[in-house]
């Protein structure tokens, strides 16, 4: 077993990396808690991202747990969760950004920091900009839908040290936020770090 | 003089003159799937709707995508005429089109999943690109986008634009196009006109179908938009062939939501999604909602 990466990303901190087709990511909640918000796309065709749609709809169900298949925009498979302590990540509540939170919580939070701002920054390192932006995942964060439809991120459903481990089926690049949120329940009220494993195929 | 000289054409089409002919002998051939211009002479209108005021009537095949750049304070009719339409649905800030719907944002940020009157269709940037009039209805989706080559290909066999079963994403890419844009803007969409609902306890979608036919939809531009329509079956439609009959679309302007008007009024985020539009609008030197721009 090679391990390519092994690193703690700071609370409130961006991480991106390619994971080779075969390779597996494995994600560390180590304190608990703590929503891991994270996009991917096809190494070799940026163009090609994670599609939480595609996902939905071939699985029929909108919350991500072993076995799930993360698809692309055109139907392809990227990564299959192969590993869940959790039992359910979610797939709807898209990235925190400065603007939505005006409308969430108010004018005052314009500027606190957000997922956004990292996948932006983190983005840029690859030539990605905002246009490549899409609804992500939200590892560990509890976004229950009620029969009336209502939704809402409310309190977790995850623990210290629990982990959830992908296999890439491509060479996928991964962009990750660590949440930075502050005014919702995705990171407790207090975002800690997270560790990510990368092993070669 | 030879013989060769002398041949008489083999058809009526064999010349230019003869295939300028033929071709402006079509003029004035009226079909079931076609814009109608000018859009005032369409044959039906909403109640309530002068005619002349159309902006945009076109009537879209099942398979058929459509797109236009729509002045704030448009209203956009939908029309399911048959029962069997699914519009998928694209909505880009006209001259940014880097802002855009942002399905997670529209859900998110008004504590539901369902579609439906007054709500607002939330941009990334924290404005409201659209509002939701009317909905006779209600069997709407935001959470399953549209549907993609692969799966067509899977399901019914063909997913190319142009075969019997089109992909949506296939016809966005070519709606997008004619407005130079690419895949990569392209998020995920909504649907009208074919419900799913999320079961509570284990997130399993359900399918809800459609609603008796004929049923509407109207939205109002909040911004200016490139809008774009694709119509095809549902991602999720459980029948085993591909199916989806006409979609009717409509427009004509008016004036967009003011901050003191309803939906703007109906919820805290709502006013400040209103709010951010105006800002915006105000510091381009154009009038906030519900003034003269």
């Amino acid at each position: 077993m090679t391990v390519l990466t092994d690193v703690v990303v700071a609370a409130r901190a961006p991480w991106s990396g390619v994971v080779p087709a075969g390779g597996t990511l494995q994600i560390i909640d180590l304190e608990g808690n703590q929503a891991v918000d994270c996009l991917f796309y096809l190494a070799s065709d940026p163009t090609e991202r994670y599609s939480a749609p595609e996902t939905l709809v071939w699985q029929g169900s909108v919350y991500l747990t072993t076995g799930s298949v993360l698809r692309s925009d055109t139907g392809r498979p990227l990564l299959t969760v192969i590993g869940d302590e959790v039992g359910r990540h979610d797939t709807l509540g898209g990235a925190c950004s400065k603007e939505s939170n005006t409308l969430r919580y108010g004018h005052h939070t314009r500027h606190q920091h957000a997922c956004v701002e990292n996948f932006l920054a983190e983005g840029a390192r690859w030539g990605l900009g905002k246009r490549d932006l899409v609804s992500n995942i939200n590892w560990y964060m509890n976004v229950p839908v009620e029969a009336s439809g209502a939704l809402g991120i409310v309190d977790g459903i995850s623990a210290p040290g629990l982990s959830v481990t992908l296999r890439a089926h491509e060479d996928v690049l991964t962009l990750i936020s660590n949440c930075p949120q502050v005014n919702n329940p995705c990171n407790g009220f207090d975002p800690t770090p997270v560790r990510l494993v990368i092993v070669a195929p | 003089m030879s013989d060769s000289t002398t041949a008489v054409p083999t058809s009526a089409t064999a010349t230019p003159d003869g295939a300028r002919a033929h071709a402006r002998a079509q003029a004035g051939t009226v079909v079931e799937h076609m814009p109608t211009l000018p859009a005032s002479a369409y044959a039906t209108t909403p109640h309530g709707v002068p005619g002349s005021a159309l902006v945009w009537a076109e009537r879209v095949a099942g398979g058929g995508y459509t797109h236009r750049v729509v002045r704030r304070g448009t209203t956009i009719r939908l029309t399911d005429l048959s029962g069997d339409a699914c519009a998928h649905l694209l909505l880009l800030r006209a001259g940014q089109p880097w802002e855009r719907i942002n399905v997670a944002d529209t859900v998110k940020v008004q504590w539901n999943a369902y579609l439906g009157v007054g709500q607002l269709l939330l941009s990334d940037q924290g404005r409201v690109l659209a509002t939701i009039l009317t909905d006779t209805a209600g069997r709407h989706d935001t959470l399953c986008g549209t549907s993609s080559r692969l799966r067509n290909e899977h399901r019914y066999g063909s997913g190319w634009p142009g075969g019997p079963s089109p992909a949506g994403r296939e016809l966005f890419v070519l709606a997008a196009a004619k407005h130079g844009l690419g895949p990569a803007d392209l998020p995920p969409s909504i649907s009208f006109f074919k419900g799913v609902r999320v079961e509570p306890d284990t997130g399993d979608l359900t399918w809800t179908g459609a609603a008796p036919a004929p049923s509407h939809v109207e939205l109002r531009a909040e911004l200016d938009l490139v809008v774009l329509i694709v119509n095809t079956a549902h991602p999720v439609d459980p029948r085993p062939d591909w199916s989806c009959t006409t979609l009717e679309v409509l427009a004509w302007p008016g004036e967009p939501t003011a901050i003191d008007q309803w939906p703007a009024t109906a919820s805290p985020e709502a006013a400040r999604a209103f709010a951010n539009n105006d800002e915006d609008l105000s510091a381009r030197g154009r009038g906030p909602s519900g003034t003269a721009s």
